[in-house]
């Protein structure tokens, strides 16, 4: 077991690593902008998995988590000076207003069936995204606005995409492998029990609500930090943060991805964002490659078609019978022997 | 004798149905206690309204002399009321031993802790393959539950309260459903329990040798109501009983059984 998790890691760290490698071979600025976007939607996506495919919560509304992030340290940079203070001020703000209305739409709606908590995310998304349209003299409106970020030291400075790449991918793996301890933690098989068979769950003596509130607020938290490094790679807020089709595409990359795993989220961000790119430039040839909310729907049923699991998920489904079918061998093998 | 649990004029209507009508029950401390009535009497209603999944409409559950009527599952469960269930209500997608260390993991009290890793608790672990053992179910432990075969899955409600190792054991048809191989050592893991000092079991069965094998006193419901109470003597000679459960429906062949033991 222990030795199966350490090779898993190495695996993880050498795929961090090569990531670490490539904008030395590959730096062209519309490609870093494109892998940044794939490591803070992973963070996203990933966040988004906590719920859906650990705990069986369904977020209509995760994109306001995000926009929450975006806008704290938008904002916060917008107003005051561009320091390194302020943008650190920025991220604690944002991680705080996260899980504080993660918390309130927790305790509101975690109590009744699922779909009320899908509703109020909903409700609120849209209520932030008006305000975000609406509180003019503060966000700027549908126009948005753009925001300094603070000086890089020396020589970083002439190297910002990559920078920011690097810091993004940093954050993108730190925040997996702390993720991913906190699934395999004794609370972590707890949610999962809780996806499985709530009422089993508690007749062996847990209580279901301080867990689902629990991971709603780790999960919107770290959705408003991928939200404050969307906007930080962009140094530009606006209300499209708090649009649906956020909280749609991370559940497209989830889905693709492997639901209940946290590196499917990731592999699913980057599919997502690869295909919108190239999608998007084939817009010239038909007007349907614009249209992504169509391409989603039909990507979705594919997805729940061919994959029910996700990527990550029937490869390891492939993996789990490989291992069945050697040590079923093995016991024949041993039969044999023995008679 | 000291009761462990009792019930004071307990009712549970469903609409107008009434499922548990007006029910007096005690259950005697450290005493084996089976519960018997033909399919619809409301044995397995009883027994949700003695854990906790329902709320009576009328009357009062005792545990230990405390009343616990409008106490939920959990904390009945954390009181030390375990139980088994009919219909099998396990976690689907996780493995069978995952199931089993959940039950573990509960009664260990660990439950908010989220920085290390599950496998720092190996005793957890051993634990439960140990268990699994005793109810037949190692070798099957890596498979997750939703692929068990309905008998397997009764198993691993055995052993998961076993695991949760509470003071009263309510046991719901545990053998239902399982090969005839497979019942004695599922009895052998109830005789077990019986023999520890510190449990006492309430079990669901049909199988009437089995419950007459095993029982100190036999509670019998028909139609929601309590019949009779008493060792299993008393019933088998109770004429109320004979006429309306055991006389109705299999004439003589349980008196007989009765006769040779
Ligand atoms: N949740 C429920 N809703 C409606 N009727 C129920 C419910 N549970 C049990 N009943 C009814 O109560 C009666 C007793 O059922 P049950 O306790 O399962 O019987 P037993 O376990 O003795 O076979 C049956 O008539 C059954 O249909
Ligand atoms: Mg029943």
């Amino acid at each position: 077991m222990i030795k199966k998790i350490q090779r898993s890691t190495w695996i993880y760290l050498a795929v961090a690593f090569l990531l670490v490698l490539l904008p030395f071979f590959k730096d062209e600025r519309w490609f870093l902008f494109l892998m940044i976007q794939v490591f803070t939607f992973g963070i996203f996506a990933m966040s988004y998995d906590l719920l859906l495919g650990y705990t069986g919560i369904i977020s209509f509304g995760h994109a306001m988590f995000f926009g929450i992030g975006a806008y704290s340290v938008g904002i916060i940079l917008d107003r005051m000076e561009a320091s390194y203070t302020s943008l650190l001020i920025g991220i604690l703000v944002a991680a705080l207003l996260g899980g504080l209305v993660s918390f309130i739409a927790g305790i509101l709606t975690l109590k009744l069936k699922n779909h009320f908590y899908a509703m109020l995310t909903l409700a609120l998304a849209s209520m932030f995204l008006f305000i975000a349209e609406k509180w003019r003299s503060v966000t700027h409106g549908s126009d948005g606005f753009t925001f300094r970020l603070p000086e890089l030291p020396g020589p970083l400075e002439d190297h910002r995409n990559i920078t920011i790449y690097m810091f993004c991918l940093v954050m993108m793996v730190l925040i997996f492998f702390g993720l991913r301890r906190l699934t395999e933690s004794p609370l972590g098989k707890i949610l999962v029990a809780i996806r499985e068979n709530e009422g089993r769950v508690e007749s062996l003596g847990f209580r279901i609500m301080p867990y689902k509130v629990i991971i709603s607020v780790i999960s919107g938290v770290v959705a408003s930090f991928a939200g404050v490094l969307y906007a930080i790679s962009i140094r530009f807020v606006g209300t499209n943060v708090f649009a649906i089709d956020v909280t749609l595409d991370a559940l497209l990359m989830t889905i693709i991805g492997g639901v209940g795993t946290l590196v499917g989220p990731i592999i699913g961000a980057g599919i997502i964002e690869f295909a919108h790119h190239y999608l998007s430039s084939l817009a010239d040839v038909h007007w349907i490659f614009e249209r992504w909310i169509i391409l989603f729907g039909i990507v979705y049923i594919l997805a729940v078609i061919f994959f029910p699991a996700g990527i990550v998920g029937t490869i390891k489904a492939k993996l789990h019978k490989r291992k069945h079918r050697k040590i079923e061998a093995k016991q024949q093998n041993a039969d044999k022997m023995a008679s | 004798m000291e009761s462990i649990i009792e019930t004071e004029n307990l009712s549970v209507s469903f609409g107008g149905h009434i499922a548990v009508n007006g029910v007096t029950v005690e259950i005697v401390k450290n005493q084996f206690t089976s519960i018997i009535g033909p399919n619809g009497a409301g044995k397995t209603t009883f027994f949700n309204l003695l854990s906790g999944q329902l709320s009576p409409t009328e009357g009062k559950v005792l545990y230990k002399g405390k009343d616990i009527t409008r106490k939920s599952t959990i904390e009945r469960s954390r009181m030390g009321i375990g139980r088994s269930f009919q219909i099998t209500n396990v976690f689907p997608n996780i493995t069978v031993l995952e199931n089993v260390r959940l039950a573990i993991q509960s009664r260990e009290n660990v439950r908010f802790q989220m920085f290390r890793h599950f496998t720092h608790y190996k005793a957890f672990k051993e634990e439960a393959i140990n268990i699994l053992d005793t109810v037949l179910l190692k070798d099957r432990m890596d498979s997750l539950a939703v692929n068990l075969s309905h008998g397997e899955k009764r198993k691993l409600e055995i052993a998961m309260l076993l695991a949760l190792n509470t003071e009263l054991l309510l046991l719901d048809e545990p053998t239902a459903g399982m090969s005839l191989e497979e019942v004695p050592a599922i009895l052998d893991v109830i005789q077990n329990i019986k023999e520890d000092e510190n449990r006492t079991v309430v079990l669901i069965e049909h199988k009437m040798e089995m419950v007459l094998d095993l029982s100190d006193e036999i509670i019998v419901l028909y139609n929601g109501e309590l019949l009779a109470q008493g060792n299993p003597q008393e019933i088998m000679e109770n004429e109320t009983v004979q006429t309306a459960y055991i006389g109705g429906s299999q004439n003589g062949e349980h008196t007989s059984e009765v006769g040779t033991n």
